[in-house]
């Protein structure tokens, strides 16, 4: 059973007259021609819909129940995995996954937020909040891949880093300022997948790489679009209005120089055919890890450098315009 | 996340900062009325409880490094419009407004200036411009300065205060915590120090990238720092938040800085570190 979004409600009526027509199991021609008419029109209305989303829909896409997450590709095109616990510290935060696998012929390290889907798994994995025994486990995994010389991929899909008493105790803050200067300098390539929600600060202390790749509705933003809505707004409601003014989707971000690659996902989202998107995502993932293998350390380091150092809007009025 | 958030209903009066006309003042900590004057004669602290208010650039400047010695850089770049942001006001109407009250391009001042003799790159973000809040012009500034001091093998100190990222420049302003963090990494690894001094109020991006990545992290008294702003936290929750949370003295309790240090012997527990790098 598919769960479907409010704006998806014409998709669901097409949808359900079209299995209650099919489930009589006539098979007279005008049923037949019915059912044949329905499809192209439920095809079309799908081309429309899908094509034209709105950056608060590709949001609510983002945060779909059914989205496959970082265990769900990992599943689907790696073998082996064996998953790491704990930062040493203070704990395992399950909202972070991670762990060795194979990948297309070699040894990684893959490392992802993991929000849960049955209510339980969700409050175990805290929704992918994580807290900042999180970010340490996810720093130890990366040093430790480092050490052994395996890549990184890591998988992004968090609503944030969790705002709570004890990740402030702990230094929230400090885990991901850390995560981000170790990342900017670990000496493995390290590519990153932008799966379903990049929230923020708790997105990018596992989203400093190489590569950034991002799957065509998953949204990546400073703050969540409720959260701009309340502050700049005054009025939560205006969400959808704030998702658009952040310029937050694939194609913004590819626009403005943040991300490296778009990858499409099936009409209706990446939940319509996991299958499909994995494909996708292991080939994108593959391609890049083969080129940044090619780069010797210095060059890969040097690069990581300057992708960064490039990002932002300043103008220099001493210097000629270019 | 929101990192902090408006609700101008639910602010007390008391909680707001004091206006700046008038004889007296109300502290923003104990909420004890004082007179102005002997909180100016104090380095702006508060007599009653030690809480050290918010002082101009010009005045951490003045505090920290030798008389005259303070040379700033880049005050000419100016922040873009990338996203050509709009909410009730437009990125470039505030922007403007902004400028105008402070007579800065943009929240962070950076230069080179010499304390007790020893010459250091010094950084100050700027609150009364759009809450410190970290864009594409701080990002590049700090990157900048990081990047002299490196040159120069001189110390990079950085006062900061801020709301965190900028909102207007989107996801170019979470960006600006990435090249920041790299720049401090580049000069970790050179081994010339950076220290991080913490006024009040730190958090969000700023606090989670520069400001706790000093080799040394010091606070001002009873300044409030964290990654959520205490009422998002609230909301989250919904419990009420413990005495003097995400105050330094909490924060070097729970071992998340150095050291708290009074305004008027930072300057002298600065230059006596400095000597050991």
């Amino acid at each position: 059973m598919r769960d479907y979004l409010e704006f998806e409600k014409p998709i669901r009526e097409i949808e359900e007259r079209i299995e209650k027509l099919a489930s009589a199991g006539t098979a007279r021609a005008s049923v037949q021609e019915e059912i044949r008419k329905l499809r192209a029109k439920l095809a079309q209305a799908e081309a429309e819909l899908y094509g034209n989303l709105t950056a608060w829909q590709r949001t609510q896409l983002a945060r779909h129940a059914q989205r496959p997450s970082v265990l769900d590709y990992v599943g689907a095109f790696c073998r082996e995995f064996v998953e790491l616990h704990g930062d040493r510290a203070f704990g395992d935060d399950r909202a972070i996954v991670g762990g060795f696998t194979r990948f297309s012929g070699r040894s990684v390290m893959v490392i992802g937020h993991q929000k849960g889907r049955t209510l339980k798994e969700r409050m175990q994995r805290n929704f992918g909040m994580p807290n900042p025994e999180g970010y340490r486990k996810a720093l130890r995994l990366m040093k430790l891949a480092e050490k052994f010389r395996r890549p990184i991929l890591t998988f992004i899909d968090t609503p944030g880093a969790y705002p709570g008493i004890g990740a402030e105790e702990r230094g929230q803050a400090e885990a991901i300022a850390r995560n981000l200067l170790v990342m900017s300098r670990l000496t493995v390539p390290i590519v990153s997948v932008i799966i379903g929600e990049g929230g923020s600060g708790g997105a990018l202390a596992l989203g400093v790489a190489d590569r950034v790749l991002m799957l065509e509705h998953a949204v990546y933003s400073v703050i969540s679009p409720e959260g701009c809505a309340a502050i700049l707004w005054d009025d939560p409601t205006k969400a959808p209005d704030a998702a658009a003014a952040l310029k937050m989707t694939a194609n913004d971000l590819l626009e403005l120089g943040v991300i490296d690659e778009v990858i499409p996902e099936p009409v209706g989202g990446a939940h319509r055919d996991p299958q499909a998107v994995a494909e996708r995502v292991a080939k994108a993932l593959s391609a890049h890890l083969s080129q940044l293998e090619e780069l010797p350390v210095e060059e890969l380091l040097a690069r990581r450098d300057q992708k960064y150092r490039k990002m932002g809007a300043v103008a220099d009025p001493r210097l000629p315009a270019s | 996340m929101a990192w902090f958030k408006k609700h101008k209903e639910l602010i007390p009066e008391s909680r707001k900062r004091p206006s700046v006309e008038g004889l007296w003042l109300k502290c923003n900590h104990c909420r004890e009325i004082v007179y102005r004057k002997e909180v100016d004669r104090n380095s702006k602290v508060c007599p009653k409880c030690d809480y050290h208010f918010p002082i101009s650039v010009q005045e951490r400047i003045g505090i920290l490094t030798d008389l005259g010695t303070f040379k700033e850089w880049d005050a000419e770049l100016e922040p873009g419009d990338p996203l050509g942001f709009t909410d009730a006001r437009s990125y470039r109407d505030r922007l403007k407004a902004q400028q105008e009250k402070t007579g800065r391009k943009d929240a962070v001042v950076i230069g080179e200036g010499a304390v007790n003799g020893r010459g250091i790159v010094l950084g100050v973000f700027d609150f009364s411009f759009m809450g410190g809040s970290m864009g594409s012009v701080v990002g590049e500034k700090i990157c900048r300065a990081a990047d002299r001091s490196l040159a120069t093998r001189a110390p990079f100190v950085l006062v900061t205060t801020s709301g965190g990222a900028r909102m207007q420049e989107g996801i170019l302003s979470l960006m600006q915590m990435a090249k920041t963090s790299a720049a401090l990494a580049r000069l970790g690894e050179a081994r010339v120090p950076f220290i991080s001094i913490l006024a009040d109020p730190t958090f969000g991006g700023v606090t989670a990238s520069m400001a706790m990545l000093g080799d040394v992290i010091i606070a001002e008294p009873k300044a409030l720092i964290g990654f959520a702003g205490p009422r998002v936290i609230e909301q989250t929750i919904k419990q009420q938040l413990p005495h003097e949370f995400q105050r330094a003295e909490f924060l070097l309790e729970h071992g998340m800085i150095d050291m708290i240090v009074e305004r008027r012997h930072l300057k002298e527990t600065l230059s006596t570190l400095l000597n050991h790098f």
